[in-house]
Formats: structure tokens, sequence, C-alpha cells
């Protein structure tokens, strides 16, 4: 019975970041956060943050690889067995697309008509500008003291920061980051 | 024609590969996919896979997720979109699955902690990072910079959920655009 609550409150809670969660990528995080971290304690923010750095290192969206990821140790954490964690990914990856699912299908139906819709574009003109604040707020909930442990942690950030914003490639600069940790601390 | 069977096989492995080989998710994605369903297929044409990508983006929900099932959708319908859909998950699936098992072991491991130190501030740069150039797509001046500073103050300070946020973005957009067609009428 535990177990089946669980399940149900993991697809409930994925479902709502797929339905809401608009901008893709980091946009999402903020809802994410506030759904696995903050209300149902399913994982600890050190955590979270390890997660959007293994699934800036790996293939597919963030919004699946933490569902996929969050959903087997939520489940493992409770006490149970790893079959049911894998289970309990599946529900998290399947709830988080489910929207997507339900709403291109109908978006495909009206396709023609809903791309040149006033209205549509009414309601985007202050999403979009939205979706930024939503990175933006991803970014400064991640710089608590989890993850900026010391000035040390500030300096990675800065060269990172630069280096990013001269589109170094990304998953080499995770690898660097980590070697970094490895000398520093 | 092809039989029925190989087209849907079709749309699966197209995304499938998508979905294995895009790192990052989201934009790093359409270079390949245009390559895949414009240029190799023919599936879609420029046009019609730009004005895709702007509904894409649009929606909730992942944008890889959002293209997949879009194309599979005009070539085979529903089911077609079943199809692409599960393409594009799948890789994702199975490695994050695979990371999650085994790295619950090496987590606490002392040398993994030390890597994690220096990976950690890497993860927010990389998220500030792009915040600029994305801002410039969006097309923020100073007269509508005061939307992402006041929702990103309320998320982050406040903890005022993102679900919030988007309703009122999009009841702000469409208020707005009534306001002006009765500004023009009166």
């Amino acid at each position: 019975m535990e177990l089946l609550d669980l399940y149900l409150s993991l697809f409930a809670a994925f479902f709502k970041i797929g339905l809401f969660g608009f901008g893709g990528g980091y946009a999402m995080l903020p809802l994410i956060q506030q759904e696995v971290v903050e209300a149902h304690n399913w994982i600890s923010v050190a955590d979270f943050t390890d997660i959007i750095a293994i699934s800036q290192t790996t293939p597919g969206p963030i919004a699946f690889n933490s569902a996929t990821y969050i959903g087997y140790t939520a489940v493992t954490d409770m006490g149970f067995s790893t079959f049911h964690g894998i289970i309990g990914s599946a529900i998290c990856t399947l709830a988080v697309s489910i929207p997507s699912l339900i709403i291109m299908t109908i978006v495909c139906a009206f396709f023609t008509r809903l791309n040149n819709n006033q209205w549509m574009r009414a309601s985007l003109s202050v999403l979009k500008p939205a979706v930024i604040g939503l990175i933006a707020a991803a970014a400064l909930m991640l710089m608590n003291n989890y993850n900026f442990i010391d000035y040390k942690s500030w300096i990675i950030f800065g060269i990172v920061f630069l280096a990013s914003y001269k589109k170094v490639d990304p998953i080499l600069l995770i690898f660097l980051s980590g070697i970094a940790g490895l000398i520093l601390y | 024609m092809k039989p029925i069977l190989k087209q849907y096989w079709e749309l699966f492995l197209v995304f499938f590969k998508i979905g294995a080989f895009t790192f990052g998710g989201g934009y790093a994605m359409v270079p390949l996919i245009r390559n895949e369903v414009v240029k190799k297929r023919n599936w879609l044409d420029d046009e019609e896979f730009m004005d895709m990508l702007a509904i894409a983006q649009s929606m909730p929900g992942p944008i890889a997720l959002n293209t997949s099932l879009f194309v599979g959708n005009k070539r085979m319908g529903f089911k077609g979109s079943l199809f692409s859909g599960l393409g594009i998950i799948l890789p994702s699936f199975v490695v994050i699955l695979l990371i999650a098992v085994f790295f619950v072991q090496f987590k606490d491991n002392p040398v993994v902690e030390r890597i994690f130190r220096g990976i950690r501030p890497a993860v927010v740069a990389l998220i500030a990072a792009p915040l600029f150039s994305l801002g410039k797509s969006a097309k923020i001046s100073l007269k509508n910079a005061w939307i992402p500073v006041a929702v990103a103050l309320s998320v982050w300070l406040a903890g005022v959920s993102p679900v919030y946020i988007v309703l009122v973005a999009i009841l702000l957009g469409i208020l707005h655009l009534a306001y002006i067609k009765r500004k023009i009428k009166g």
C-alpha cells in the first residue's frame, strides 16, 4: 500500500512537471526542484545538483533524466527493491511525457490555425520573457551552501561561466571541473 | 510504398538515434533533427520544420519530445507519435537507469565526493551562462526586462511555484491583447 502511494505521488508530481514545464530544459528546473526536493523530500539539494551534472553529460532532455533518476532513487531509498525502483523510474518517465503527448496530439489536429493565432502569440509574449526568469531562478536556487562550500567553488564558477560564455563544450567543462575538485579538495 | 510496420519502425529508429546522440538536450538537437527529418527523409520541408519548432518550443514539456511527437503524428497519426516518442525517450531512460542503479554505490565514496565538489559550481555556471544570449533571442528590452527579474525573484526568494508563473504570464499576455483591441475599437 505504501509503495502504491509512493508511485501515485511520483506520477502526480512528474505529470505536473510535464504539464507546466514551459521553455524546456533549464526553465523546468525550479519546478522540478520545488516538487522533488522541497515538497516531497525525495532527494537532497546536493543530489539534485548531481543529477543536473549527470544530465549535462548524458544524452536526453533534463526532464527525462531527472524523472528516470528520481523515480528509481525515491523508491529504493524507502527500502524497496531494485525491481520496484525500475518500475518507479518508468512511471516517472511516462508521467512527465504524457502531458506532451496529449497536447501535441491536439496541436497536430489544429496545426495550421494555431500557428498564426493572435491569442496564441499574445500569451507567448509574456511567457517567453518569464521563461528567462525561470532559468535565472534555477541558477539562483542552486547557489546555496551545498554547492558553494568555499571561495574555491566561486573560482570554479567564475571560470566555467566565462568559458561557457565563450562557447567551450559543456561536457569538457564538467570533466575539467571534476578534475579540479579532485585536486582542490 | 513501404509496409506499414516498417514505417513505424523507421520513425522509432530515427528518434532513437536522435535521443541517443543528443547531449545536453533541447536546442543542441535541432540541427540533428533537421538533418534527419528535412534533409535526409523529406518528411517536412524547411518552412514546416521552422513552424513546428516554434510550436514545440511554445508548448509545455521537453522540446525534443514535443518535436518527435509532432513529426510522428504528422507522418503516421497518433500511433506514429507513440513510436517516435518512445524512440526519443528510450536511450536516456536506459542510460540514466544504469547510472542510478550503479552510481548509488559510489555516491558516498570520498573520491567521487571530491570530484562532485568541483562539478557542482560548474553546473550552476552552465545554467547561468546562456542567460544573456537567451535574453537576446527572446527580445528582452528595457521595457519588458521587469518580467524575467520579477519571475526570478519571486521564485527564488518567495518560493512562488512556476505553475502560477506560467498561468499568470499566459493570462497577462491575453489581457494585454484584449486591452489593445478594445482601445482600437473604442
